[in-house]
């Protein structure tokens, strides 16, 4: 074999592993969606592998008789209340982490990458009893407080990455031209962020969207999607949901997930990588 | 050049800081206060409680035991991928996008996803059946195939969560500088000695990033085992949760709540402790 085929070889070889990869992520993605708008006798049948027909009566029935529609409306107000206070309390915090010098600086940096991987979602459990106290059970609030706790050390880190990328110089030249400080961070410093915020809030709306514990202990009758989707398909209640229902649910949940993250992929390493600015 | 100044960082901190050591403290000081007392009473009633009960063992083997399967094998993985998709090839950006997709997806659309694949008229049955490998189904779930539920889960993990191993290493990988790797290779090192002898020991404190997050992760593991198996393999979360939302046995629960912080903290103190060896290592 001469070094030229060696090098063809080696070549395929990658890219057939490349491929493989590819096709683990992706086809249980598209096998689940397309499932879920099968016809279930294509689906119970064994020599149909790949569904040929197809119906969205079951996406339907899921959305407006099985409660996934006020689950979408649930998750979507949880979020936006999740991304409105984590940030009030994240954005400040990351600036000061990112454009100050101070003592202690290192331990609240560490501390806070700690806190990141606190199990929060479990502390939900003895929230309840406060929740309870405070008539905070059941509350759409209750559920977006607890998911602030969850998503704050996130905006923390993201957010101070974003602001140590904005160059002082251009604040201080704010401030040389007559700017105040605050002045010069909401005209100058902020609009340059704002990209990057954006994404960050993105990541915040996923994470919130996504999480299913803290939303489930804290709500009966006000349930976010995910809470809502598992107490249909599994537990006590409803572990008979047919199939099809599951991959129904599947679909409506991973969509505007991925869509996000396409948008906000950037900074994806920011929010996991280890470097911290 | 950063802006020195006495105590407006430390306000701009506080409230961000204030919040999270609330969300954290007040949670710890009423489960300490829930399962540690009876009628105002100190009393170990609730632990013995719970410690007399089998599931909880089950779940605290169970927990241990998916961790310890998953979280090795995600590690591997992740550094195979990072290290194949790191460099310099057609369809690189396409590749790391669809790698980084399950990041997104929520543990019980995993599990939902996963399910498609498996079930007994799932994908990959009638696939086998199609192509003559198997004459039956294999059956993933269900109680009398708890083993095969147990690899359900590992199968749905291991595609989930692997992302966030392969994002940490990667971004390690793209830090470490080129300047290292030619100078061993005009000293005439292989691609093996070089991984061994550079990329490796380089990647040590990105790899131990990813075990430790991992790892802590996998102590609360909760929405892909309650959609996938249910009660049938008991985890700690879920039998707080089960305790909790089922049997309103709130003391329980907080001792639930309590196990699983303590493992964190105890991984977590381990992990730094590791880490602050291998700092020193590195410094020497």
């Amino acid at each position: 074999m001469n070094q030229e085929t060696k090098f063809m070889l080696k070549r395929l070889a990658f890219y057939a592993f490349i491929f493989t990869v590819v096709a683990w992520i992706v086809i249980p993605i598209i096998i689940s969606t397309l499932y879920g708008f099968a016809l279930p006798k294509d689906y119970y049948d064994p020599k149909k592998v790949i569904p040929t027909s197809f119906t969205i009566k079951y996406v339907k029935t899921l959305l407006f008789t099985l409660g996934a529609l006020d689950g979408i409306k649930n998750s979507v107000i949880v979020a936006l209340i999740t991304i409105a206070i984590s940030f009030a309390f994240g954005i400040p915090a990351g600036y000061a982490v990112a454009k100050f010098i101070f003592p202690g600086k290192d331990t609240i940096k560490l501390s806070i990458v700690a806190l990141r991987m606190f199990p929060i979602p479990v502390m939900a459990i003895p929230l309840v009893i406060l929740y309870i106290k405070l008539n905070l059970i059941d509350t759409l609030l209750g559920v977006a407080l607890a998911h602030t706790a969850m998503a704050l050390p996130f905006v923390v880190l993201i957010t101070s990455s974003i602001f140590a990328g904005v160059s002082t110089e251009l604040e201080e030249a704010g401030m040389v031209f007559g700017l105040t400080r605050l002045g010069s961070f909401f005209r100058i410093t902020l609009p340059l962020a704002l990209p990057g915020l954006a994404a960050a809030a993105m990541f915040t709306f996923v994470m919130s969207w996504n999480e299913v514990f803290v939303a489930s202990i804290l709500t009966l009758s006000h349930r976010t999607l995910p809470a809502q989707i598992l107490s249909i398909m599994a537990g006590a209640s409803g572990g008979a949901a047919p199939d099809y229902y599951k991959f129904a649910a599947a679909f409506i949940m991973i969509l505007p997930a991925i869509t996000f993250i396409f948008f906000a992929r950037k900074y994806l390493v920011t929010m996991w990588g280890i470097t911290l600015k | 050049m950063k802006v020195k100044s006495s105590y407006i960082p430390y306000l701009l901190i506080l409230p961000a800081f204030a919040y999270l050591l609330f969300f954290v403290g007040y949670p710890l000081v009423q489960a300490l206060y829930t399962a540690f007392t009876q009628n105002g009473q100190f009393s170990l009633a609730t632990v013995r409680k719970t410690f007399a009960d089998p599931y909880f063992w089950e779940a605290l083997k169970y927990t241990i035991a998916l961790a310890g399967v998953i979280v090795p094998t995600q590690v591997g993985l992740a550094l195979i991928l990072a290290l194949a998709v790191n460099r310099a090839f057609k369809g690189k950006d396409l590749t790391i996008y669809v790698l980084t997709i399950p990041l997104t997806i929520s543990d019980v659309a995993a599990g939902l996803i996963w399910y498609s694949m498996l079930s007994p008229s799932g994908f990959l049955n009638k696939l086998l059946l199609k192509i003559g490998l198997i004459n039956q189904p294999i059956y993933f779930f269900g109680y009398q195939y708890r083993h095969m539920e147990f690899l359900a889960i590992v199968l749905a993990e291991l595609w989930r969560a692997t992302s966030i191993v392969f994002v940490i290493i990667l971004a390690g990988l793209q830090m470490i500088s080129n300047e290292y790797l030619e100078a061993a290779e005009v000293f005439g090192a292989d691609y093996w000695t070089r991984l061994r002898k550079i990329v490796i020991p380089l990647l040590k404190p990105s790899i131990q990033s990813a075990l430790i997050i991992r790892t802590l992760f996998a102590m609360q593991i909760f929405g892909i085992v309650w959609i996938l198996a249910g009660r049938d393999i008991p985890i700690l979360a879920g039998e707080g949760f089960y305790r909790l939302t089922e049997l309103k046995e709130y003391d329980v629960a907080s001792i639930y709540a309590l196990v699983i912080a303590g493992l964190s903290l105890l991984l977590g103190a381990l992990y730094i402790k590791f880490m602050k060896a291998e700092y020193l290592e590195v410094r020497r």
